[in-house]
């Protein structure tokens, strides 16, 4: 098997995939969010954003402070759907 | 719903001084940490201290750690929520954290955040092989579990955590083949790398990860040169027969909830990312929320401390909590911090800072 260069580890996106995305049309980081799922996963993006950020920028010629790192949407960490459901009942109180 | 004045999230250096500074002025401080202790990365620090010694030169960080979390538990005005991660901020002040599987909404007055950093990765073919570690993770193995990563160790990164990591590495009897940086020149302090080199380490710059190979763990990873245009250089390749490589090749700061609450945010190369636009009181353009620590740009641990502890005096003063003697104490920190990133080791903060910094009015 040939070695991959992992990119996302949460979802398993190699280098390849990166820039085949890239050369496909999709410039920025949430286009490419979108069509691979990098900076879905359980890191959101920790990991694999710096590494995407700088292949657009090699791709496209853009400087990275040029760039967009995408939206940060809520929940930054994992929570259970259940916990957000009882959630009413766990404002805090002292 | 609760009220409360000021929330700190992150109980790392930053975070901890930031809570024994605002309770000082008279605050009411909530303290959210994500594990189940504080300190942050203080705990995995096995080495003493450098600055001076109003930032504990000398002492290790674990020991440091212990005096401020004391500090801490003695302090009527801060309340410690452990095991507690903040999801999200909303437009309405809100913030969302989740303790124990329950989900807990709260709206303070003030925010300081200092979520810190997280390591950056590398991408090179096999980078996701059993072996090879982030630094955070061979520091948490080795100095907090008492756990040996592995035999063999190629160190990628020679700034102060790689080197300082390396010579750990040594301590606990593990073999660092050699040093990494792609740079031209070593990151780390001079004192580090010649301890290093002392103990017969090469330390490789303008070199970096071809690939790595083994086959169902790291056996060997394959280096090269580079050249001027970082380029590498064909026919340069050494290989390294190691069990473990330690990727320390920077920080980048822990930013989402700021972009969250709003703030304006900028990268900034020298500070390891995307950080938010603050005043010299360490507030974002979003006036209830104040920044301290790797969030606002990637330092070290004793301008973490103090950067904590100016903006638990801001932040306090703004909702009327001023401290007894809050303008000496004042100036007392910021001309720690100056001192801290005088001279050329400082020269990239301050560069960094040039782009960062806004004036109190405009926000």
């Amino acid at each position: 098997m040939d070695p991959k260069t992992i990119i996302c580890r949460c979802s398993d996106i190699t280098l390849e995939e990166v820039r085949q995305a890239i050369s496909d049309g999709y410039t920025t980081f949430d286009e490419i969010k979108r069509v691979l799922r990098t900076g879905m996963g359980s890191c959101q993006g920790r990991t694999c954003m710096p590494l995407i950020l700088r292949e657009i920028s090699v791709m496209t010629g853009i400087p990275q402070e040029d760039l967009n790192p995408g939206r940060k949407r809520p929940p930054v960490n994992a929570v259970s759907l259940g916990a957000i459901a009882e959630g009413e009942d766990h404002d805090y109180e002292s | 719903m609760k009220h409360i004045e000021i929330l700190i999230v992150g109980g790392g250096p930053a975070g901890l001084c930031a809570a024994i500074s605002a309770a000082q002025s008279g605050a009411k401080v909530m303290l959210v940490e994500r594990h189940d202790h504080l300190g942050g990365q203080l705990i995995k620090q096995t080495h003493m201290f450098f600055g001076s010694e109003k930032q504990y030169a000398g002492t290790r960080g674990i020991d440091i750690s212990t005096i401020l979390t004391d500090e801490i538990a003695n302090s009527e005005n801060i309340e410690v929520l452990n095991n507690a991660t903040v999801l999200a901020i909303y437009e309405d002040g809100v913030i969302t954290l989740e303790q124990n599987h329950k989900y807990i909404k709260v709206k303070p007055e003030r925010v300081i955040i200092a979520t810190g950093a997280s390591e950056k990765s590398l991408a090179f073919p096999n980078n996701d092989m059993p072996g090879i570690y982030g630094a955070g993770a061979v520091q948490t193995l080795m100095n907090i579990h008492g756990v040996k990563p592995g035999h063999n160790v190629l160190m990628v990164g020679a700034g102060n955590i790689g080197l300082i990591v390396s010579y750990q590495l040594m301590q606990a009897g593990v073999n660092v083949k050699a040093i990494l940086d792609a740079s031209p020149k070593i990151g780390g302090y001079l004192v580090h790398a010649s301890k290093i080199r002392r103990m017969g380490i090469p330390i490789l710059t303008r070199h970096t990860v071809l690939k790595a190979d083994g086959k169902d763990s790291l056996e060997h990873a394959t280096v090269v040169e580079l050249d001027e245009r970082w380029q590498p250089i064909p026919g340069s390749e050494k290989e390294f027969d190691v069990d473990v490589m330690c990727v320390s090749v920077g920080l980048s700061p822990l930013s989402e909830l700021l972009f969250q609450a709003g703030c304006e945010m900028k990268m900034v190369r020298e500070f390891g990312g995307y950080v938010p636009l603050r005043t010299e009181h360490l507030r974002t353009t979003n006036p209830q929320i104040y920044i301290a620590g790797d969030v606002g740009g990637i330092e070290e641990a004793s301008s973490a401390m103090v950067e904590g502890h100016l903006a638990g005096l801001a932040a306090a003063k703004s909702i009327g909590y001023e401290h007894p003697e809050f303008e000496r104490v004042y100036v007392d920190y910021n001309e720690q911090l100056e001192a801290l990133r005088a001279g050329h080791a400082g020269d990239h903060i301050r560069a960094g800072m040039s782009k960062a910094l806004i004036k109190e009015a405009s926000c």
